[in-house]
């Protein structure tokens, strides 16, 4: 089982330590940076080339699927790196235990709450009878 | 030797020197604060409106016409750009590379001018269109 001098500082800590998905933690924030990179691109080079931002032309956009599909993605990753990053903001500057369980706690439900939300909105403009 | 003056100092926020890095350091965080909150609620009210109809459309564009909504909504696309180059510049640094004193205060600087530049083109472009 041994990870060998070929392990990388990332490797040798990952499911280790106190934290135990520290590594993990940190590994999936740099992921979903990258992806929102494309995505966030994506978002802004869309809103600059659509003709109008009337809400006809935004449902015409988000009812194809070139536009449905990132969205989703976006509203599902970008609350999920946001909820990572505020989490490490959390833990740096909450140092009394049940204060950081308590801020952590309503972080996630925010994070997810609002993915949900988000997503709702998107489901109705996608699958609705949007007059 | 050196002075007292310019002995290395433990890393705590109130005894940091001001410089390039550590502005654009804390930046990070700020700007990433600023998109997951403000960012986040503003992608999902516009979604909610879009989905309920014309006149809740017409109201979230009433809000971001007014000129306090459009220096919000500056604001922020001015932080996730900010938030983006900086990012860009955390995913090299993570990999050991720009740890050099000269190309590191460098890259930091790059990151604001960049996030300026593109916002001030993002925003020319989006006023002259939206009347």
């Amino acid at each position: 089982m041994s990870l060998g001098d070929s392990a990388t500082p990332l490797g040798k800590v990952r499911g280790l330590g106190s934290a135990r998905e520290g590594g993990e933690h940190w590994l999936t924030e740099r992921v979903t940076s990258i992806a929102l990179l494309l995505l966030g691109t994506w978002l802004v080079a869309s809103l600059l080339l659509l003709p109008q931002l009337d809400r006809q032309t935004i449902i015409e956009w988000l009812r194809a699927p070139t536009g449905a599909v990132p969205m989703a993605l976006l509203i599902v990753i970008g609350f999920r790196h946001a909820l990572d990053g505020m989490k490490v903001v959390v833990d740096d500057y909450v140092h009394e235990e049940g204060s950081r369980f308590a801020w952590n706690t309503l972080l996630l439900f925010l994070a997810v709450g609002g993915a949900a939300l988000a997503l709702y909105a998107l489901g109705i403009i996608v699958f609705g009878a949007v007059a | 030797m050196a002075t007292t003056k310019s002995r290395p100092l433990s890393p705590h926020l109130t005894v940091w020197r001001w410089g390039p890095n550590m502005a654009v350091s804390i930046l990070h965080r700020a700007t990433g604060t600023a998109v997951s909150f403000a960012g986040l609620a503003v992608l999902t009210w516009w979604l909610l409106a879009v989905a309920e109809g014309q006149d809740a459309y017409d109201r979230f564009g009433a809000v971001a016409r007014h000129p306090a909504g459009i220096v919000v909504l500056i604001g922020l696309t001015w932080a996730f750009f900010q938030h983006l180059f900086s990012g860009i510049r955390h995913l090299v640094t993570d990999t050991g590379a720009n740890f050099e004193l000269g190309p590191n205060k460098t890259s930091a600087v790059l990151t604001v001018i960049g996030s300026i530049v593109f916002t001030a083109a993002v925003w020319i472009y989006f006023l002259g269109v939206i009347k």
